[in-house]
C-alpha cells in the first residue's frame, strides 16, 4: 500500500533520514518510535505525500510520489486517514461538519452517509457533542474527532502521529481500542508514538510490529518491549 | 443656389424659411420681431459631404457671381471642439482600463491576504483530500460575489447621479448631454458583470499561485 524504498530526507543541511525502507502491508499494525526529533513526523509525512523524499522512492498505492501531481496526491489522501498530535479543524464549522469534511470536499453526501456519520460519532463517543464547535472540545475529544474524520472515508491506511500525545492514560487506552478495532476491520495502521506503555498495552490486543528510528535508520525493535 | 449645388463636396444647399430664421433670432430679439421689416440676410444652409468643399475656392466664386454673399464655415471653429470631444472619449476609455486594472490589483491583494489568513483552513482541507480546484473555488466564489455586489451598488449610485444630470434637450450643448440615452442604459448594467469577471480571473490566478507553493 505504502512503500518507502531506500528513502532519504533532509530539510537542507544534514540528512534526517537516510537509506530507509518500509513496506506497509494491508491489515498490518505498526508502531513507530524513537526519540524526539528523530524524524517520526517526517516519516509519516513521507507516507502521505506531504513531503517528497530527497533520495529514493516513495510509492503510494503503487504510484511514485514524485510523479504524482497535486490532485493525484489529494485523491490519494482520501484513501489515507491522518491523525495529527495537534489536530486542526475548521473552527467555524460544527464537530459533525468537520468530521464529514472529507465527504464534503470529495463531493459526496446523501442520506446513507448521514446515517454513517451518526454511527461514527457514536462510535467515538462524540454524539452529544456533534453540534459543538471545535474550540469547545477537550483534548481527548479533539483527538477522537480527528480519528473520526480520518476514518469517515473508510480509508485503507490510517496514519496517527502521537494520537495520545496530550490526553490522559484512560483516554489513550480508549483511542488505542478504537485503532485496534479499525485494524480488525482490515485497515492498515501506523502509529508514531514515544509512549512505550501504549505499545505494551497494544501488544496484548493485537499483533503489532514496532519500528524504531535511530541513527537516521529504521530498525525493527520487537523483542525488548 | 445653383452655384452651391454644383460645387463638389456639397451634399445639399437649402434656403432657410422665414419661420426658421425667426426661431433662430427669437432668443435675442424676442418673439414679436417683425422679420420682414428688418434687413435680415437670407440664410442658406450647406451640408457638406465626403471630404467637404474647398472653402477658399467657393468664396472666390461667390464673390465673382453673388457679391453680397458671405460664406461662414462652421467647421472651422467646430473642428477643435470635435477633436476635444474625441479626446474626451479616449480619456474615458483609458480611465475605464485603469479602473479595471486597479480592481484586479486590489482583488489580487485582498485574495492573497485572505489566503494567507486562512493558511490553517487550507492545510486542513489539503489533509482531508481537497483538490486545488475545490479550495480555489471556495475563495474565487466569495471574491467574485463580493465584487459583483460592490460593483452593483456602485453602478446603481453612478446611474442615479447620471439621472440627476440635465438632459440633452432643444438647447443642448455638448456638455449637458452626459446622461445615457435609450439603449445606452445597458452600459451601467455591464459594469458589475465586468467587475465580477475581473475579480474572478484575479482570484483564480492568485489562488493557484498560493496553492502551488503548498504541498
Amino acid at each position: 500500500m505504502i512503500e518507502l524504498d531506500n528513502v532519504a530526507y533532509s530539510y537542507g543541511g544534514g540528512e534526517l533520514l537516510s537509506g530507509l525502507t518500509l513496506r506497509l502491508a494491508p491489515g498490518s499494525f505498526h508502531f513507530l518510535t524513537g526519540p524526539s526529533g528523530a524524524g517520526k513526523t517526517t516519516l509519516l509525512k513521507l507516507c502521505y505525500g506531504a513531503l517528497v523524499p530527497t533520495a529514493g522512492h516513495a510509492r503510494l498505492f503503487g504510484e511514485d510520489v514524485r510523479r504524482m501531481d497535486r490532485d493525484a496526491i489529494a485523491l490519494s489522501r482520501r484513501r489515507i486517514g491522518v491523525v495529527h498530535q495537534d489536530c486542526q479543524f475548521l473552527d467555524h464549522l460544527s464537530v459533525a461538519e468537520n468530521v464529514a469534511l472529507p465527504l464534503t470536499v470529495a463531493g459526496e453526501g446523501g442520506g446513507d452517509l448521514e446515517q454513517n456519520l451518526i454511527e461514527l460519532m457514536t462510535w467515538v463517543g462524540l454524539k452529544s457533542r456533534a453540534d459543538a464547535l471545535p474550540p469547545e472540545l477537550s483534548g481527548g475529544e479533539r483527538q477522537r474527532a480527528a480519528l473520526a474524520r480520518a476514518v469517515i472515508m473508510s480509508p485503507e491506511v490510517i496514519l496517527a502521529d502521537e494520537p495520545t500525545g496530550n490526553v490522559d492514560w484512560e483516554m489513550s487506552q480508549r483511542l488505542l481500542r478504537l485503532l485496534v478495532e479499525l485494524n480488525r476491520m482490515g485497515k492498515t495502521i501506523l502509529i508514531a508514538t514515544h509512549d512505550l506503555g501504549l505499545i505494551r498495552s497494544a501488544k496484548t490486543q493485537v499483533q503489532a510490529r514496532v519500528l524504531r528510528i535511530s541513527n537516521r535508520k529504521l530498525q525493527a525493535a520487537g523483542v525488548d518491549l | 443656389m445653383r452655384l452651391l449645388q454644383q460645387t463638389p463636396g456639397v451634399a445639399s444647399a437649402r434656403a432657410l424659411s422665414e419661420q426658421e430664421q425667426q426661431a433662430l433670432l427669437e432668443p435675442w430679439f424676442g418673439p414679436d420681431l417683425p422679420l420682414a421689416d428688418l434687413p435680415v440676410p437670407q440664410l442658406i444652409e450647406i451640408i457638406e459631404e465626403g471630404d467637404g468643399f474647398d472653402g477658399a475656392g467657393l468664396r472666390l466664386r461667390l464673390q465673382a457671381e453673388v457679391p453680397g454673399a458671405v460664406l461662414d464655415d462652421h467647421t472651422r471653429w467646430r473642428r477643435p471642439l470635435v477633436a476635444a470631444a474625441g479626446k474626451l472619449r479616449l480619456l474615458g476609455a483609458v480611465s475605464i482600463l485603469l479602473i479595471a486594472g486597479a480592481v484586479a490589483a486590489m482583488v489580487t491583494l485582498a485574495a492573497n491576504a485572505a489566503l494567507a489568513a486562512n493558511a490553517q483552513v487550507i492545510a486542513v482541507l489539503r489533509l482531508v483530500g481537497a483538490t486545488d480546484g475545490f479550495i480555489a473555488r471556495a475563495f474565487v466564489r466569495r471574491f467574485t460575489l463580493r465584487a459583483l455586489g460592490g460593483a452593483t451598488l456602485g453602478a446603481l449610485a453612478g446611474a442615479g447621479a447620471l439621472l440627476l444630470m440635465p438632459s440633452a434637450g432643444e438647447t443642448a450643448g455638448f456638455l449637458t448631454g452626459l446622461s445615457f440615452v435609450g439603449w445606452h442604459w445597458v452600459f451601467p448594467l455591464l459594469v458589475p458583470l465586468l467587475t465580477a469577471a475581473v475579480a474572478f480571473a484575479a482570484t483564480a490566478i492568485a489562488a493557484r499561485r498560493v496553492l502551488g507553493d503548498l504541498r
